[in-house]
């Protein structure tokens, strides 16, 4: 398991340096500059911001330099935020993500995991039916639909909780059902799948006629085969929670990290655009490999090569 | 089961009755104002900053020479007490307060700000608002790296607390100008301990570093989340202050703003999103305040590209286009309908020149310059950055085009940067556009049309123009000055590389316990004149 474990980050790195260079590349090639702005300043100043930045250097010779400190870990300042640097917002905000994204994995494993395997025990029931089509509710209304909706009911109407903000422990709660809503659906819908299909094989017929309670038979024979779907789903899934959503984060002005994939880019904040999409990279990478072993641990007929 | 319904109905009851007491009405009690700032500010360095939310917090933080009256936005005294222009208008003598303290206890002096225009001129760092310091001598050459020795420009420290400023010509608005944070101090022994002082990436600005002579300091900043300034107990004035704290929250989304401010958690917004306008004015017009303000939303002309190198084309396009319909049916925030480009009343000034509405007239020109209702004249392409609301506006001068002239329109979107940059390649035909002035006078409006100016982007040039922009900037008698513009003005709108549509409102929600925040053009409310009172019950 070492040496699988060992291969792999080998293996991300090139994965890494092409993600960073594709990503270098790209954002400079589009078109709009980072000091563009409506009021334009005078072109001297203007060029001594972007020499500030080294955006005066040739293309190449920023590559390596960016590289260069990517290799400390260093991903540069940002250009938007004078004072921060992009390691220092990254610190800041992914935290709040993390967070946030622990309590909807939450949810969305608690709600999804029941409703999936309630409805695979009887398919093509009411008990199958209902919660799999509020799965399928729950899949088609986006979060920019979801997330005013939860705010206009508990927050406007009932006044239970604040509209947006950060700073009380029952400011988690509309984000955290927002964004686990979502994601339990589709965890619904992939445990249901996954349980059906267990349920069918031969050893689940065995243990039956061995005379083991359905309760037994579910929870100790299908349950860990029936997962198989949903913990493919949820390592990228995870990865995806955890780094914030831009969307609930503008609807509930939560002070995360995923406003900045979208922010930066817009921006052209060169820094903080190679920032997030290398760190997201990581993240990615990271969780993949997890869900590997952990995926060789619950299928036997799995192994390590 | 009837149980858990049972208490569910209980906490319907108990909160439907005990309502929480708000923040806006915590506020009320203590004195804590709550203010929508729109988006994360860049920074709160006045020299590196270039944003209205960034200007919304520096003017608490920070205090320049002069301060404006909240309603009529004349200059009153603030860092100075007093000032002394010469009779021919170049030089100006400031006598700074003796009593003025920085929040660390140092006095203010005229070293302060003498050494804080020179941080902002100084090359390396590249601040954006330098050329807002043009108006001083020879300020441009040591900015642009020309003139290397600072004694040469035209500050000049007389003793602690007299600061003269002399400038390249009289400059009638130069009071005004004092107000933008470009001309604000600071201290530079902070900003020395925290990092290089004439380069970007300075630490100052953090709230544990921050040193300021505002009537609040900095107490909090918690990014993408929360700025909390307090009062100021060094501040000069600090009698006059009544506010205890200001929050700041930074609300990019204008839905998320409202939603804040119905459920009590801001005093102030920003903005109002466009379709709860009317439902605001239905319901509760108390709330809303829409003022007018200091800008013009209009569309640019590409004069290099045929068809639109033709004036008459230009014209006829401009003379084509019902700016009433649009502010009533559109719009629909009281903003002004605009047939001309500098906003009515600024500084005194309002163009007597139009672009009026004449369908008529507009036929007839585009039938001089060979396109006879509209035949042989190539598709226009109109260029928006891509949101809503402009694109409900391109669509309708479209439509009032193909109506009135017989030409066919293209409408084309673009990302912010993308279109910026479009802009400023001259990649367009015809695009929209928005122009805030930095002070209220029609120089604000009138000089980035000069040839090769970089806010002109049209690729518009008249040398009489030209001429007439400088003249006015050499012009000592203000009536004669405002003469001047009138006809530099006349030439803009004739010549028409400017399609003007309709002149700002700024539009927002007001709890009405939010007192001294009075409508002015600048949208500028000091906050040491705004105070909470509750309404009695």
């Amino acid at each position: 398991m070492l040496r699988f474990i060992l291969r792999r980050i080998l293996q991300a790195i090139p994965v890494l340096i092409i993600i960073a260079t594709l990503t270098f590349f790209m954002v400079r090639l589009a078109p709009g500059k980072p000091f563009d702005a409506e009021k334009a300043t005078t072109p001297e100043i203007r060029a001594r911001l972007e020499a500030h930045y080294g955006l005066d250097k040739p293309l190449l010779q920023q590559y390596f330099s960016y590289m260069g400190n990517l290799v400390k870990g260093d991903f540069g300042p940002s250009f938007k935020y004078a004072n921060r640097s992009v390691n220092e917002l990254i610190a800041a905000s992914f935290p709040v993500s993390l967070e946030l994204g622990a309590y909807a994995m939450c949810i969305a494993l608690m709600l999804g995991l029941l409703a999936g395997v309630i409805a695979s025990l009887k398919p093509n029931s009411p008990t199958d039916y209902v919660p799999m089509s509020m799965a399928m509710v729950g899949i088609c209304l986006p979060t920019f639909v979801m997330g005013p909706l939860l705010i206009l009911v508990f927050g406007l109407t009932l006044g239970w909780f604040n509209t947006s903000g950060w700073f009380f422990p029952s400011d988690r709660v509309l984000p955290a059902l927002t964004l686990g809503g979502y994601y339990a659906a589709y965890t619904a819908r992939l445990a249901r799948g996954g349980m059906l299909e267990i349920m069918h094989q031969d050893f689940i017929r065995t243990a039956r006629a061995k005379g083991a309670s359905e309760k037994r038979v579910v929870l100790r024979h299908a349950l860990k085969g029936g997962l198989l779907p949903v913990v493919s789903f949820i390592g990228p899934a995870i990865a995806g929670l955890v780094s914030g959503s831009f969307v609930v984060e503008m609807i509930f002005q939560i002070p995360g990290l995923g406003r900045y994939f979208v922010t930066s880019a817009l921006n052209r904040d060169y820094a903080m655009v190679m920032g997030t999409v290398i760190f997201f990279a990581v993240l990615i990478l990271v969780m993949n490999l997890i869900v590997d072993i952990v995926l060789v641990w619950l299928n036997p007929k799995l192994r390590f090569d | 089961m009837k149980q858990l319904l049972l208490i569910a109905i209980a906490m319907l009851a108990i909160t439907g009755c005990g309502k929480r007491e708000t923040r806006v009405e915590q506020g009320n009690r203590d004195q804590i104002l709550h203010l929508g700032n729109g988006t994360e500010p860049q920074d709160l360095d006045p020299h590196i900053v270039t944003g209205v939310p960034e200007h919304h917090l520096i003017t608490a933080l920070l205090e320049g020479l002069v301060g404006l009256d909240p309603k009529d936005l004349r200059p009153v005294p603030g860092g100075a007490e007093r000032w002394e222009t010469s009779a021919d208008g170049t030089v100006y003598t400031f006598y700074l307060r003796k009593n003025a303290k920085w929040s660390n206890g140092d006095p203010v002096t005229a070293h302060d700000f003498l050494n804080s225009f020179k941080r902002i001129l100084t090359p390396s760092l590249a601040s954006e608002y330098a050329y807002m310091l043009y108006v001083a001598k020879n300020a441009e050459a040591y900015n642009t790296g020309k003139l290397a020795d600072f004694s040469e420009v035209g500050f000049k420290v007389l003793d602690d607390h007299t600061l003269q400023v002399q400038l390249n010509n009289p400059t009638p608005y130069f009071l005004s100008l004092l107000n933008h944070y470009s001309w604000y101090p600071v201290h530079l022994p902070t900003v020395e301990k925290h990092g290089p002082v004439h380069e970007r990436g300075n630490r100052w600005t953090r709230p544990e570093n921050f040193v300021g002579n505002g009537p609040f300091i900095l107490d909090k900043w918690r990014e993408n989340q929360i700025i909390i300034v307090k009062k100021s107990p060094t501040y000069w004035n600090a009698d006059i202050v009544r506010l205890k704290e200001i929050h700041f929250y930074p609300i990019d989304s204008d839905d998320t703003e409202e939603r804040a401010f119905r459920s009590g958690q801001l005093h102030v917004t920003q903005t109002v999103p466009l379709p709860k306008i009317d439902v605001y004015k239905r319901e509760k017009p108390d709330l809303l305040r829409i003022d007018t303000y200091l800008g013009c939303y209009y569309y640019r002309v590409n004069v290099t590209k045929p068809p639109l190198d033709n004036k008459e084309v230009r014209r006829a396009l401009a003379m084509a286009i019902d700016r009433e319909n649009i502010v009533k049916h559109i719009t629909k925030a009281g903003q002004i309908p605009a047939h001309h480009f500098t906003p009515p009343g600024t500084a005194g000034y309002t163009a007597e020149a139009r672009i009026p509405m004449d369908v008529d007239a507009a036929k007839k020109l585009l039938a001089e310059a060979g396109y006879p209702d509209g035949k042989g004249l190539p598709t226009i392409e109109i260029l928006y950055n891509t949101s809503e609301g402009h694109k409900v506006i391109a669509e309708a001068i479209q439509q009032m085009w193909k109506k009135n002239l017989n030409i066919d329109v293209q409408l084309v979107n673009q990302e912010w940067k993308v279109y910026l940059d479009s802009q400023k390649q001259l990649n367009y035909q015809i695009c929209r556009a928005g122009w805030i002035g930095d002070y209220p006078d029609p120089n604000s409006f009138l000089d980035m049309w000069l040839t090769g100016g970089g806010n002109n982007q049209t690729g518009w040039s008249n040398s009489e123009y030209d001429q007439l922009i400088r003249e006015a900037s050499r012009a000592a008698d203000p009536q004669k000055r405002m003469e001047i513009f009138q006809k530099a003005e006349a030439i803009l709108l004739d010549e028409a590389p400017v399609i003007p549509i309709y002149f700002y409102t700024r539009n927002f929600l007001i709890q009405p316990s939010v007192k001294g925040w009075h409508p002015n053009i600048l949208d500028h409310h000091p906050y040491q004149h705004v105070h909470l009172e509750a309404a009695k019950k």
